[in-house]
């Protein structure tokens, strides 16, 4: 009596625990809130195999829950011998035959499914101009940031992809030194960034993320690429498509734009003495930089892709970068300032000089 | 613990289990190895769950928490699962099939020897330098990159133990194909001998690629080779589909005998014979097969093409067919019986819902699309955990406590067994379970950390409770055997009365040659039998009593895997100038290999016969 | 089993390699490594054929640069020959006659250095031309997979020198019949593995 108590508490607490969870997870997030038809074909194919297995656990635990119910020794005596039954054709068939039909009834939207994510055609096709129809991006991992090219307009980004609403975005995914996975969990499943060839697939867009709790949706890196795998994220930032042209427009403005080591600002003095060789400050151009291109660092969410956005997240970052995220390439701070410390004063200009680095404001 | 060894010293025992080559002391080392090796695999698992019990925390470093994960997995699998798994194949397998050894006595001491070298070789990268760090998996482009020697530790130590676990495959094989009692055919052996066939014919077939694959990895890292240097032409695909070719049937070559283990255990405490034998067989098999065929639906995110990932999502999906049938012959097995819940049997029955939930979680998996989304995040550590410690780990400990006294002549605690089990299983869901939610809600595999916020940190913190509440089980089960130990009350034969295959019908403690006459078989339950008719010594003989054959003790095995434990230390220092002693240690070692082997040929080694008026004499020697 | 047994060509077994248990565990365990070796070499062949030609951009060697037919035709012949010899040294080993089975196995154990010898000569000529086992993973895969296969040749030539030198005096028993049988056993799946690299490696690389 006590252990069947117990079995029913394990249940009721499990049962309580999985309708906690219906309606669990970050809008921003979490696969379960999809905002985007590929992560919706996916939550649905979720729905459907759920709802399957879920039968298949019914049925077994029915006949296991009776089965232990009704023939404990305690039950059908001590010296009791059981008919020694060989077994059941009618049975085994049974047993056979509708797990395959169940498997039947999920493997047509795998296949099609499968099939249809896979379908990257119209990459290619061109308008009348000759320009690409689709919106493209070239993505590169590296250790441990992402960089985003747009190569139809001209412009490169990292550690922020922002993308228009409504169609379907295609991306080209590629590693530039280990393996990493491309991963934005409310849009859709993920792709590896392989270091031997491009990946392509796409996604798409249905939410501006304006409404979100940071304003973005979330990226993660999903294949272990060394120890700051766990940091390696960047945010996804959803606009409708008139407010993404402007974005472009911005970003293609700020073509030519340089740090000036005569200039009368201390911060881009510093920048221009210490940060210019590895970080570009223009947002026009190709991919393929040794660090992040910081055109629009100011409207982004975090530092390094998951320090928080402020003056001090720059300052922390700068000051202890590798212990921070250990294996990333970023110098350490006396290697920046020809073997000393930054003053503080040079600090706080440089950090306001990068928050100023905007497209959007 | 056998009457012989207590009358030794301690120098002499310890010396017996160097050199022995008797199946059933050989399981004893099994099994303490492998239980060694599961405690600092446990250890590795808690340090992960410690680490990540809240946000932003920092017990562990990010460096050493990937050595830690590399490590639990590498333990797990290769070095407490597979020994485990071979402690009882040892133990009980040829018992099982009326044998007086296994086919290759001095082979199955030398898988032995290969694979604790092999074990102890890579668990001292802790020591010396660093563990590796790559994950289990070591896929090639974060394993080239890696820095240090924990690589190097690994390609070597998994290639020594690796050698290890292909021979005593092999040896199983032959055991169980040329060492059969007459009467034991094939549909008369015991289903834990047949899945123990079916997983040594996947070893056979698995081990070589994963041979190769570590040998390239080895050349590339110590010998400038090019196997997965893109930039010379090489491609890292190579070892993810050779290590998965390897990967996904190594999972058969672990359930499938534990399957066997439940098999024996149902039908023993129900009282009944397994339902649907025969179809039992055939899906083990089937499963062995189709085992083959589904490697690339780990590589469901690596692009190889919607045609390559429909083939292998369908594949996949097939094998539930056969597993399917096999719980629900389980099921059938017990309805109807007479089910006495000891604590082998609540293992059994707890197995059921757990794998289960395992099982259809990989099925949902299978499902390319669904795969995604999926893969590589938390929802794939809850399934893999399922199946395998759902899985594999209830039926180790469930055969712990079922062949403990076949193996010790005494019975572990039954109540104390009880109140282990109820910790762990509810430790094992309370960790596991929330897991998938976590992977579904976002959170990916392999982090060291997590930020507060995301809304992971709940079910985080649920699943480290619940890992403590499994390691006090796991601690309630060492502590079950050494107060055993020192009660050291004699079990008998057939201590759980309701024995039905052969092991249970040979008298305690089991003497060295086993069978002192070759049993004849009548049937499946063979014991169960000649129980029903009332046969008293449990078994029909197919000899009279003559001289038994038997073979030499061995050092040889021994100083073989030494000597590849030393040459690997040569090979692993290599690319390091400062340590020009690097080239003369790998010869030394391959000397110390290559001179034990030559010898073990030269020397003629012809066993001695123990004769038939010793048997006559010896205690329980009935005629 | 009694060493000093003497046998007549008439009260010899018909299948001495498998007239013991131990004898029949033998066979039976090695035709089932054999199995596993066969794996063994077909993800070498799987590899090999993934990255042939296969290097730093503009590498100038590929299989048609490098191979040459003739060579590798007669390494071909001297190693089936072999095979052909070890299957007479059987045929004597099953009619119980020592003297002529040592002396085709050391015809065959000359055949197979000459093979050897010839292998060591082609890698020494490619190794002169830049092509080395480091130079690319056309290379690595190369040298690998043929290299096994010469380690191979090796082995069962040290095993078939060891079986005669240790047997020499004492003449055939049931004790070492299933040696020398497993020994050539070796000895043909050697042969069926070059008769493979042979073809895809150096026919479909000139040819194809």
């Amino acid at each position: 009596m006590m252990k069947g108590l117990k079995k029913w508490r394990l249940f009721g607490l499990l049962a309580a625990l999985t309708i906690f969870l219906s309606g669990c997870g970050e809008e921003y997030l979490s696969t379960l809130t999809p905002a985007g038809q590929v992560g919706k074909d996916q939550y649905n194919l979720l729905l459907l195999s759920t709802a399957i297995m879920t039968f298949v656990i019914i049925v077994v635990v029915i006949i296991y829950v009776l089965a232990i119910v009704k023939f404990r020794r305690k039950k059908v005596g001590e010296n009791t011998i059981p008919k020694q039954v060989e077994g059941s054709h009618t049975l085994e068939i049974i047993w056979t035959a509708i797990p395959i039909v169940l498997l039947l009834i999920l493997a047509v939207p795998t296949v099609s499914l499968t099939y249809k994510f896979a379908d990257t055609k119209a990459m290619e096709a061109k308008d009348a101009d000759g320009n690409a129809k689709a919106v493209t991006v070239n993505v590169t991992a590296k250790l441990y940031w992402w960089e985003f090219e747009y190569p139809e307009q001209g412009i490169v980004t990292s550690q922020e992809l922002v993308v228009p609403t409504g169609q379907k975005v295609y991306f080209n995914l590629k590693a530039a030194d280990v393996k990493h996975s491309f991963w934005i969990p409310a849009i859709g499943g993920k792709m590896d960034t392989n270091v031997d060839n491009i990946n392509k697939f796409y996604l798409t867009f249905d939410k501006e993320s304006d409404g979100l709790k940071d304003g973005v949706f979330y990226g993660k890196c999903a294949e272990l690429c060394g120890p700051s795998h766990a940091l390696m994220d960047f945010k996804v930032k959803t606009l409708s498509q008139d407010n993404f042209n402007n974005w472009v427009d911005n970003m293609q403005a700020t073509k030519g734009k340089k740090a000036d080591k005569n200039s009368t600002d201390l911060g881009e003095q510093v920048f221009a003495n210490s940060c210019i060789s590895c970080h570009a400050v223009s947002g026009e151009g190709t991919g393929g930089g040794v660090a992040p291109n910081l055109a629009a660092f100011g409207d982004r969410n975090r530092v390094a892709g998951f320090l928080e956005h402020s003056e001090d997240g720059i300052k922390n970052w700068i000051k202890n970068s590798q212990e921070l995220k250990p294996g990333n390439i970023m110098p350490e701070e006396k290697a920046l300032n020809n073997g000393k410390e930054f003053t503080d004063e040079e600090l706080d200009a440089l950090a306001a000089y990068l928050m100023g680095l905007s497209v959007e404001k | 613990m056998s009457s012989t060894a207590k009358k030794k010293g301690f120098g002499a025992t310890i010396w017996d289990y160097l050199t022995t080559v008797d199946h059933k002391k050989i399981a004893i080392l099994y099994l303490i190895a492998g239980t060694f090796f599961f405690v600092v695999g446990g250890i590795e698992a808690m340090l992960i769950r410690i680490q990540l019990a809240k946000p932003d925390n920092d017990f562990v470093s990010a460096g050493l928490f990937n050595e830690i994960i590399t490590m639990h997995g590498t333990t797990m699998i290769f070095l407490a699962a597979m020994p485990l798994l071979f402690a009882f194949m040892n133990a009980a397998v040829p018992l099982q099939i009326g044998a007086r050894d296994v086919a290759f006595p001095f082979l199955n001491s030398l898988g032995f020897w290969l694979f604790l070298f092999g074990g102890i070789f890579l668990n001292l990268s802790w020591f010396l330098g660093g563990a590796p760090d790559a994950g289990w998996t070591s896929y090639a482009s974060l394993s080239l990159a890696s820095p240090g020697h924990g690589i190097d530790f690994y390609a070597l130590g998994l290639q020594i133990s690796g050698a290890g676990t292909l021979i005593a495959g092999i040896n199983f094989l032959v055991t169980i194909i040329n060492m059969r009692a007459p009467g034991m055919t094939y549909m008369r052996m015991p289903l834990f001998t047949w899945t123990t066939f079916v997983a040594s014919a996947l070893i056979l077939f698995a081990f070589p690629p994963l041979t190769v694959g570590l040998f390239f990895m080895i050349f590339d890292r110590m010998f400038d080779a090019n196997f997965f240097d893109h930039i010379n032409g090489g491609n890292t695909v190579i070892w993810e589909h050779l290590f998965w070719i390897f990967g996904h049937p190594e999972v058969y070559i672990l359930v499938l005998p534990a399957f066997g283990l439940f098999s024996e255990i149902f039908a023993t405490f129900a009282r009944k014979r397994l339902f649907g034998y025969s179809s039992m067989v055939f899906a083990t098999i089937l499963i062995g097969f189709l085992g083959f065929m589904v490697w690339a639906h780990h590589m469901f995110t690596v692009g190889l093409g919607p045609t390559a990932n429909a083939i292998f999502a369908v594949a996949t999906m097939a094998i539930a067919v056969p597993t399917g049938m096999k719980v629900f012959n389980w099921l059938l097995t017990i309805w109807g019986g007479n089910i006495k819940v000891t604590t082998p049997m609540l293992y059994a029955l707890g197995f059921i819902p757990s794998f289960v939930a395992g099982g259809v979680t990989g099925v949902m998996q299978a499902s390319a699309p669904l795969d995604y989304q999926l893969h590589d995040s938390y929802f794939i550590v809850a399934h893999f955990h399922y199946v395998i410690v759902g899985g594999i780990v209830l039926a180790l400990f469930a055969s712990a406590h079922y062949y403990w006294p076949l193996m010790f002549n005494q019975m572990l605690n039954e109540t104390l067994g009880k109140i282990t089990f109820v910790f762990f299983f509810i430790g094992f869901h309370c960790t596991f379970f929330v897991q998938h939610f976590l992977g579904l809600m976002g959170m990916p595999r392999r982090v060291f950390t997590f930020m507060g916020g995301q809304g992971w940190d709940q079910f985080n913190l649920i699943s480290t409770v619940g890992a403590f509440l499994m390691a006090i089980g796991v601690i309630l089960l060492v502590v079950n055997v050494i107060i055993t130990a020192i009660k050291n009350e004699p079990a008998g034969r057939d201590p759980w009365k309701d024995g039905r295959t052969l092991e249970w019908a040979i008298p305690q403690p089991v003497p060295y040659y086993n069978f002192k006459q070759t049993p004849l078989v009548r049937g499946l339950d063979t014991f169960w039998i000649e129980k029903m008719e009332g046969n008293k010594e449990g078994m029909t003989y197919a000899e009279p009593i003559s001289d038994i054959h038997m073979p030499n003790n061995s050092f040889i095995p021994f100083m073989i895997s030494l000597g590849l434990f030393v040459a690997a230390f040569g090979a692993l220092y290599h690319q390091d100038t400062d340590k020009t002693w690097s080239i003369p240690v790998l010869i030394i070692g391959l000397a110390i290999t290559f001179a034990s082997m030559i010898t073990r040929s030269l020397k003629d080694d012809l066993g001695y016969h123990i004769h038939k008026e010793e048997l006559m004499n010896e205690k329980g020697g009935k005629h | 089993m009694d060493l000093n047994k003497k046998f007549t060509p008439q009260s010899w077994p018909a299948h001495p390699e498998n007239s013991t248990l131990e004898g029949k565990n033998k066979t039976l365990g090695f035709w089932i490594f054999l199995g596993g070796e066969t794996v063994l070499f077909a993800t070498l062949f799987a590899t090999f054929l993934a990255l042939k030609n296969k290097g730093p951009a503009g590498m100038e060697f590929s299989t048609q640069s490098l191979f040459e037919l003739p060579l590798a035709f007669i390494m071909t012949m001297l190693l089936l020959t072999s095979s052909l010899t070890s299957v007479y040294a059987m045929y004597h080993m099953k009619n119980y006659n020592f003297k002529a089975m040592q002396a085709w196995l050391i015809v065959t154990v000359l055949l197979g250095l000459g093979f050897l010898g010839l292998e060591i000569y082609e890698f020494y000529h490619y190794v002169h031309l830049g092509f080395t086992f480091t130079q690319s993973a056309f290379g690595s895969s190369f040298y690998t997979l043929v290299g096994t296969h010469g380690l191979h040749v090796i082995i069962g030539l040290a095993w078939f020198i060891l079986l005669m030198l240790r047997n020499s005096k004492r003449g055939l028993n049931l004790y070492n019949a299933p040696k020398y049988y497993l020994a050539s056993l070796y000895w043909h799946f050697i042969d069926v593995v070059w008769v493979f690299i042979f073809t895809v490696v150096y026919l479909m690389g000139v040819l194809g």
